[in-house]
């Protein structure tokens, strides 16, 4: 049994223009100490899926289906159920550190107030463990540090706090949603390193919400491709960039520029992201694909085992996604 | 691809420093403001038909540098040769007449647009700026010929920039800076707010539009890895300082500067193999503050291999063997 | 490879928007608010409330059996009783203490009390809106100076201002209005500043200089229309309170001079012969309190609807 196994998730939300579905017949698994990819762009759903997982979605959102956490089902928990999981068990960082953390608070406050509150510590013991976690994620000076303010911290730092206030009470699963997107690239490489090193520590399990490809290749297990809010492809992180077995991954392999190579022309992919108030019958992705046939057009392809534990939702041969 | 010195130069940026001046906080009206030095002391050249990179981390100014280029911003010191002619010393008025030969291509591409007015009102403002004499039909014609141009149906001249995706504004963006046929376009981050899928689509465009026209390009970004696609010479910008400046291939194969090593490691890369045994170079420390950036080489308090000499002495943009390639480090 | 590079525009073109229609209209911002502003029931039917009594206070005077000034003798005998509300006598609202048709009066009231809110906003929005523009924009000591003038304007005790106007000038309805006006587009003015300086530092602002466009055009083109949404919503706010400013003035007998009236000044009145004659203070009243309701739910159908959050 895996530590978190997600089947058939949908999430829909009422909207004044109607009703949008930000997640459609979500189903996957994250082991114990496994780090998944969740790779898409705008609308893709990624971050409505943490969200949902979490129990924090807006007030127009309905969830259905099951997500299993060690075995609970968290769908149609109540909040006071949830949060002895929220923080314990299942912990979550944002993208944008700055709204994130309560800038009237010192960042001490809000480190202990989580452990005061899930942990019944003391304040003295959760000082301690505080300035404990702060060193872990390489925080220089670190009890000084616990009295002063979010705004007084670079990008960087803040981020540093967030994981630490994260990993605090030792959960299992960490969600992180974008979490180095508004960095500079020399500060995420310190962000993804430390994440990695914390990783091992803790043994935590990683859920890395990201567009950036670079930043899935280097510390994910697994990666999962989504597409207007459904799963393209599923396998190996080795499997999926060396053998990408759906043309949209192929398609983003391919018209991302690297840094190691150059080529005269970058490979793109026509047309323009989803529009989720008005999608078409059958596959998603149908607009932009080179592979689309009659099939594309009318159902929905659905997500199909194949070599292992690989998946993907395509109609078009793997051999045809191949050869391109 | 020719070196830059077959080509004409258009711009040449003599010494230039941006500087503002910071009221500290609960200080009296009387106390004197502190400097805020977001361009210190930057040279280079922009030479015709070529793109010049620049690339830096959040505070190096390179944003700042792109604007005082074309004079959205005041110069503190330092000249900006235009064609000859010092912008720097241009009044308000005799500036607006320069702008039919420098634009700018803006980050936000809903943001750069106004909400209230139609697409085809928003391409043909720098048309009825300058060409105030033309007619209803020819402006519309002209601007429908450039929406085509850049990829988008002349029959939606009538919609409003909220009616569009990310992608297609920042095409309006290119249209309203290229109807005037300008000589340089300043790129401040036209892709950064683009997904992913969208943004090869963008980069495209611009490259064909600058072989078309003939334009030569400032393009501005943090993603190293588009600069390197689409400029012929790069320059890498820390804390308002020039640290090093070459070719794209070059610079990307063979880097001199510590700060430009650093960065290079720190880029991820999308290919398993190489990202998982790669070795980062990480630096030390947090970035300084530009009011009060350190002495001598405003690197030195983050670099792995900081000198004595680092401290006391500012290094100068040094050409190694071959003009092309320049580095301002003491080690070299 | 999986994607050719395929002619890069002819790939780009494909990108129709979203909807597949080809429709040459667009659906400006204005339409959008326009279309959630008719979906707010208590706005729409506030503003064809305001609508009916505008139209009363117009035409009122054709269904009139007296005007406003006249006086019913045969009431005036025993006003309490002879003067109250009935269709038989031709007094629809019935009398004031002098025997006076109210509902004449009322009229006349409503055309005062309209137009003083009405004008006001006019001026409001004119003034103050080039003002606080021009001060947003331009900043600087001539935005400093600017504000300044602004707040000592807003610093005189107005009442003090009102008297002295009226004691040299004597109690022209004229009065009323300049005096309104002088300190209606005080508001407006640190309002639009407000926005304005939020909006100068957009980039479609930068945009506009980069493309050489003159300072005064930004201002008229850019700035102007993006603050009209909030403008229009101040101003439709302001309308009752102006209208409350004015009434009250006549509350204290220092308005409308007899023998016209404004609401205002009926209910001063109204108010001396409560007790007995609870028309003269209950019509009068009702008008005022319903038309100020009404403004307020606009104001606040017009904020919803142009909430500039909602793209």
């Amino acid at each position: 049994m895996s530590l978190l196994e997600v089947s058939n998730l949908n999430v829909v939300f009422d909207t004044p223009d109607g009703v949008v579905t930000a997640v459609k017949n979500l189903s996957f698994d994250i082991a114990a100490g496994e780090t998944l990819g969740i790779v898409g762009e705008s609308g893709s759903g990624k971050s409505q899926t943490a969200f949902a997982i979490m129990g924090l979605l807006a007030s127009n959102g309905r969830v259905s289906g099951s997500v299993k956490f060690a075995g609970n089902e968290l769908v149609g928990m109540s909040d006071q159920q949830l949060n002895r999981i929220r923080a314990e068990q299942v912990a979550m960082i944002f993208q944008d550190p700055m709204t994130s953390l309560n800038p009237y608070l010192k960042v001490g406050e809000q480190l202990m107030e989580v452990l005061i509150h899930h942990k019944g510590m003391d304040k003295a013991s959760a000082r301690a463990h505080s300035v404990r976690m702060l060193e872990a994620v390489k925080m220089p000076e670190a009890s000084k540090r616990m009295n002063m303010y979010p705004h007084e911290f670079s990008g960087g730092m803040r981020q540093r706090v967030m994981i630490a206030m994260a990993l605090l009470c030792d959960p299992q699963l960490l969600i992180a949603d974008e979490p180095t997107t508004a960095l500079d690239v020399t500060v995420q490489a310190q962000i993804m390193t430390l994440l990695d090193e914390l990783k091992s520590e803790f043994n935590t399990a990683i859920m890395l919400i990201t567009h950036d490809l670079g930043v899935v290749a280097g510390v994910c297990n697994n990666v999962m491709v989504m597409y207007a809010g459904q799963t393209m492809e599923f396998g190996s992180t080795e499997e999926i960039f060396y053998q990408p077995s759906h043309p949209y991954t192929g398609g983003l392999l391919e018209s991302v520029p690297r840094l190691d190579t150059h080529s005269e022309v970058l490979a793109i992919i026509p047309g323009n992201p989803p529009n989720l108030l008005h999608l078409p019958a059958g596959c998603p992705f149908q607009d932009r694909c080179d592979l689309v046939q009659e099939e594309c057009r009318v159902s929905m392809p659905q997500l199909q085992q194949f070599a292992g534990s690989r998946r993907r939702a395509c109609h078009a041969a793997i051999e045809m996604v191949g050869a391109l | 691809m020719s070196k830059p010195n077959d080509k004409t130069m258009l711009m040449q940026v003599q010494d230039l420093k941006v500087h503002f001046d910071i009221r500290p906080e609960n200080a009296w009206p009387w106390v004197k403001p502190l400097t805020l030095k977001a361009v210190d002391g930057v040279s280079l050249e922009i030479f015709e038909g070529e793109t010049l990179g620049i690339v830096g981390e959040s505070g190096c100014g390179k944003s700042t540098l792109a604007r005082a280029l074309i004079g959205l911003l005041p110069a503190r010191e330092g000249k900006v040769l235009w064609l000859g002619q010092d912008l720097t010393q241009f009044d308000k008025k005799a500036m607006r007449s320069k702008r039919q030969e420098l634009q700018m291509i803006f980050q936000d591409p809903l943001a750069s647009l106004n909400p209230r007015m139609n697409i085809g009102d928003i391409i043909a403002e720098p048309l009825e700026t300058f060409y105030p004499h033309l007619s209803k039909q020819e402006t519309k014609q002209k601007v429908q010929d450039m929406m085509t141009k850049v990829g988008l149906l002349p029959n939606l001249i009538n919609r409003y920039p909220h009616e569009f995706s990310g992608g297609q504004c920042q095409r309006i963006g290119i249209a309203r800076a290229l109807i005037l046929e300008p000589k340089l376009v300043i790129c401040d981050e036209p892709v950064s707010a683009l997904d992913v899928s969208i943004q090869a689509q963008v980069i495209n465009l611009l490259m064909e539009l600058q072989q078309e026209m003939g334009l030569s390009l400032v393009f501005i970004a943090h993603d190293l890895s588009v600069v390197r696609h689409i400029s012929d010479r790069v320059l890498v910008m820390y804390l308002g300082n020039a640290m090093e400046i070459a070719n794209a291939n070059q610079l990307y194969t063979n880097p001199q500067h510590p700060y430009t090593k650093a960065l290079m490691s720190a880029v991820p890369i999308p290919d398993p193999k190489i990202e998982r045994n790669k070795q980062v170079e990480l630096l030390l420390g947090d970035l300084p503050s530009p009011i009060n950036p350190p002495s001598g080489c405003v690197f030195r308090t983050r670099c792995p291999q900081a000198m004595a000499k680092c401290a006391d002495v500012v290094p100068e943009l040094q050409a190694l063997k071959g003009e092309a390639h320049r580095v301002s480090c003491h080690l070299i | 490879m999986f994607f050719k590079p395929s002619k890069v525009v002819k790939e780009l073109a494909k990108a129709l928007p979203d909807d597949g229609t080809s429709a040459i209209e667009g659906r400006s911002l204005w339409q959008d608010a326009r279309r959630r502003f008719m979906h707010n029931k208590a706005a729409v039917l506030s503003l064809f409330v305001i609508l009916l009594i505008t139209l009363f206070s117009v035409f009122g005077n054709y269904f009139a059996q007296f005007s406003y000034e006249e006086i019913d003798w045969i009431v005036l005998t025993d006003p309490t009783e002879l003067g109250k509300p009935s269709l038989a006598s031709g007094h629809f609202f019935g009398t004031d203490q002098l025997g006076r048709d109210l509902f004449a009066r009322t009229i006349q009231g409503g055309q005062i009390s309209l137009l003083v809110g009405i004008l006001s906003s006019v001026v409001a929005i004119v003034i103050g809106t080039l003002y606080g523009a021009i001060s947003g924009f331009v900043g600087g000591r001539v935005d400093i100076f600017m504000m300044r003038v602004v707040e000592v304007i807003s610093a005189l005790p107005f009442m003090f201002l009102v008297i002295v106007l009226m004691l040299v000038f004597g109690r022209h309805i004229i009065l009323i209005f300049v005096a309104i006006g002088a300190v209606s587009w005080l508001d407006m003015a640190r309002i639009v500043r407000g926005q304005t300086l939020s909006l100068k530092n957009k980039e479609f602002i930068e945009a506009a200089y980069a493309c050489g466009v003159s300072q005064w055009r930004i201002v008229i083109r850019h700035i102007v229309p993006n603050v009209l949404g909030i403008v229009l919503v101040y101003a439709s706010l302001m309308i009752p309170s102006m209208i409350m400013f004015e009434s009250f003035i006549s509350f204290l007998g220092l308005g409308v001079q007899e023998p016209e009236t404004s609401w205002g000044a009926l209910i001063s009145e109204g108010v001396i012969t409560m007790e007995i004659a609870i028309w003269q203070l209950a019509i009068p009243l009702s008008f005022l309190v319903i038309t100020l309701f009404c403004f307020n739910f606009v104001g606040d159908g017009l904020r919803d609807a142009l909430d500039p959050k909602e793209r």
